[in-house]
């Protein structure tokens, strides 16, 4: 188990090593000239050429990318005399179009993003699984088809009108709930709900329908197995069979796609941020793009990528813990 | 004679597919006794798996329909509460399945999986008796090292090893009745032949009857002791297992004797085979199912293709046989069959 979890984690720092070398190229290697956004409104060749050189745009890009990767481990100051920033590790690089550095940027946004995607994210696991559960245990009668039907839909809606939708019936028309925002749950936790409560709703519908295909899918194809048969020809009750022996592997699948979906949604929920005007880090990216703002781009993508990294990684870990034969025995 | 432990009568089961309906089952009664065993015998899709599903209780009700009666532990299994029938799992019968690889929880221990099946019907025995009960068990089916087996998983072990296993959770509560469904099927010939004499061995000391379900006539020569040969959901043949080797009293009985190869038929070249296929089991030729591949129909004028024969004793060797070919006729299909 320890050698298991050495190489898993060794191999997750590796990955992430090469994804902020494909990122930095990436953006690096785009037509934008990140000299020309450093100066504002009034620029001259000369002085973006001199800002080039300040900051060492001017430089192969592997020394530019060694500076990058230091300035994550040690902090890092950009440009020097007047114009002088300093940010401390870990350093993602200066906004020259927000006059910050990317790391607090993102540390403001972040716990925004945060609070959206555990919401969503537990809100939309318990539908999923339980009306998946409800359908596989209905199969063919009516609770499966409604279910089937309303996930159909739900899928099928575009996040964007989704939004509006639900804020037309809950916020303007109803006026049963307030215009989304962001308060701190540690602040005023049912405060904290309600203002979020859409944001959740919204990425709930968008994302559940999916899991309650796959929670169905895998309840079916486990219940057929000789094992749940064995199960029940020992003399188990109903509940104990689909606690013990279906759900147990219909539910691993599962949970290595929500690791991974919730990671993702960590990196910014870009429509839901968007619509309801939460200051989420999918919003910060949004407008990152709009502004050319290279730095920010490459932080916000990395620390997406991070997350992404870090569930894979927590997600095979859990296989290791639920399922024997994943083990590396002695 | 000794007590009856369980009785089918007229058992019908048929399922309702895209296809139309599949008459898996059509009509079989027999009975078992303790300390019997009995091997049904019959080619894929002859409705044997689905008679010992029904059995169990374990086919659905809403999807399929069955008619008849299964007296098993004094209830009707087909009509008897989900609660009443659970109940009779493990305890009453208990069931083998053909693949081991697949029958086992791979995400517990097989001791937890063992002391599972013994607190179903203990549920007031201490952890500390079930593992007990395991590691006995665990000896019984003669696993090495019993003690370190039982903290290990399903995927540590042997297909052979795994249907030992299978075979302590089945007997774990002293089931009167042990359904096997093609238990050696899935193993290496070598494997094939501990399993079975284990079986017969726990069956001494457990004293369970048992119903072998095969397509394996070597199986059923070598444990059976009342044979019963089914063909498109129905009896075609029903005797002791050494009047069927050496009088079968069915065409389609001789017709599977034919096609086994035994050491002394020196002879070479081609196995016999029965000629054709299994019927669709959704549209069942009329009259006696076999009719179209059967060589005697022909001379038959048409009876065999029009009337379902039932099953009679024949008086000479007390076999019954679903078979319109005369008394006579049947003996002497013994005649000419190559067999030990």
């Amino acid at each position: 188990m320890i050698a298991y979890l050495t190489r898993r984690i060794l191999f997750a720092g590796v990955l992430l090593l090469a994804v902020s070398l494909f990122t930095f190229l990436v953006f690096a290697l785009l037509p934008t000239d990140p000299a020309a956004l450093t100066c504002g409104k009034v620029c001259t060749p000369e002085r973006i050429e001199a800002n080039r050189t300040r900051l060492g745009y001017d430089q192969p890009l592997l020394t530019q990318y060694g500076k990058f990767l230091k300035g994550i481990v040690g902090g890092r100051t950009y440009g020097e005399g007047q114009g002088e920033f300093t940010c401390g590790a870990p350093s993602l690089g200066y906004s020259f179009s927000q006059k910050d550095c990317v790391t607090s940027l993102i540390a403001r946004t972040l716990p925004v993003t945060g609070s959206i995607a555990i919401g969503g994210f537990v809100l939309w696991m318990i539908f999923g699984i339980g009306l998946g559960m409800v359908s596989a245990l209905k199969r063919g009668r009516w609770p499966d088809r409604l279910i089937s039907i309303v996930s159909v839909v739900g899928l099928s809606f575009p996040t964007f009108f989704l939004a509006l939708l639900l804020l037309f019936i809950f916020v303007i028309w109803s006026q049963f709930l307030p215009f989304p925002s962001y308060v701190s749950p540690t602040e005023d936790f049912f405060g904290w709900c309600q203002a979020l409560l859409l944001p959740w709703l919204t990425i709930t519908i968008i994302s559940s329908p999916y899991y309650i295909r796959l929670t169905r899918f895998g309840m079916l194809e486990t219940m057929n197995e000789d094992y749940v048969r064995l199960g029940i020809a020992k003399g188990l009750k109903r509940w104990t069979v689909l606690r013990k022996y279906v759900l147990r592997s219909a539910l691993i699948p599962i949970v290595t796609v929500a690791g991974l979906d919730f990671g993702a949604t960590l990196g910014g929920a870009v429509f839901t941020e968007s619509i309801f005007s939460l200051p989420g880090m999918g919003r910060l990216s949004i407008k990152a793009v709009s502004d050319s703002d290279l730095p920010v781009l490459v932080g916000t993508t990395l620390v997406a990528a991070t997350f992404i990294v870090l569930f894979n990684l927590l997600t095979d870990i859990f296989y290791g813990f639920v399922d024997p034969r994943v083990r590396i025995h002695k | 004679m000794s007590e009856l432990v369980l009785q089918v009568k007229d058992l019908k089961v048929s399922f309702s597919t895209v296809d139309g309906v599949v008459q898996a089952v059509n009509g079989i009664s027999f009975d078992v006794r303790k300390g019997q065993t009995l091997g049904i015998v019959g080619e894929s899709g002859s409705g044997k798996s689905v008679t010992a599903s029904a059995i169990m209780g374990l086919i659905n009700r809403n999807s399929a329909d069955m008619s008849g009666s299964i007296l098993l532990g004094g209830l009707d299994v087909l009509t008897a509460q989900e609660r009443e029938i659970r109940a009779l799992r493990g305890r009453e019968a208990a069931m083998v399945f053909q693949d081991p690889m697949s029958a086992l929880n791979p995400y517990y221990t097989v001791g937890k999986q063992i002391a599972e099946a013994y607190e179903v019907h203990h549920p007031n025995s201490s952890k500390k008796e079930r593992q007990l009960v395991a590691l006995d068990m665990l000896a019984k089916v003669g696993l090495p090292k019993p003690s370190e087996c039982i903290d290990e998983y399903p995927h540590q072990f042997s297909g052979g090893m795994r249907q030992r296993i299978v075979i302590a959770i089945a007997l774990v509560n002293n089931p009167r009745l042990l359904i096997a469904d093609e238990p050696t099927t899935a193993l290496d010939v070598t494997v094939q032949a501990q399993i079975l004499e284990l079986m017969m061995s726990l069956q001494q000391e457990f004293g369970s009857a048992i119903i072998l379900i095969t397509h394996d006539l070597g199986v059923v020569a070598e444990v059976a002791d009342e044979v019963m040969v089914m063909y498109a959901g129905q009896t075609m043949e029903s005797s002791k297992v050494q009047t069927l080797f050496d009088a079968p009293s069915h065409p389609y009985t001789r017709g599977l004797l034919g096609s086994v190869r035994s050491l002394d038929n020196s002879e070479r070249g081609a196995l016999h085979t029965i000629a054709g296929n299994p019927p669709s089991m959704i549209s069942l030729p009329g009259g006696c199912p076999f009719h179209p591949r059967c060589e005697f129909a022909a001379s038959m004028n048409g009876l065999c293709s029009s009337v379902q024969p039932t099953l009679r004793v024949l008086p000479t060797t007390g076999s019954e046989s679903a078979c319109h070919l005369n008394d006579d006729q049947l003996l002497s299909l013994g005649r000419g069959v190559i067999h030990d």
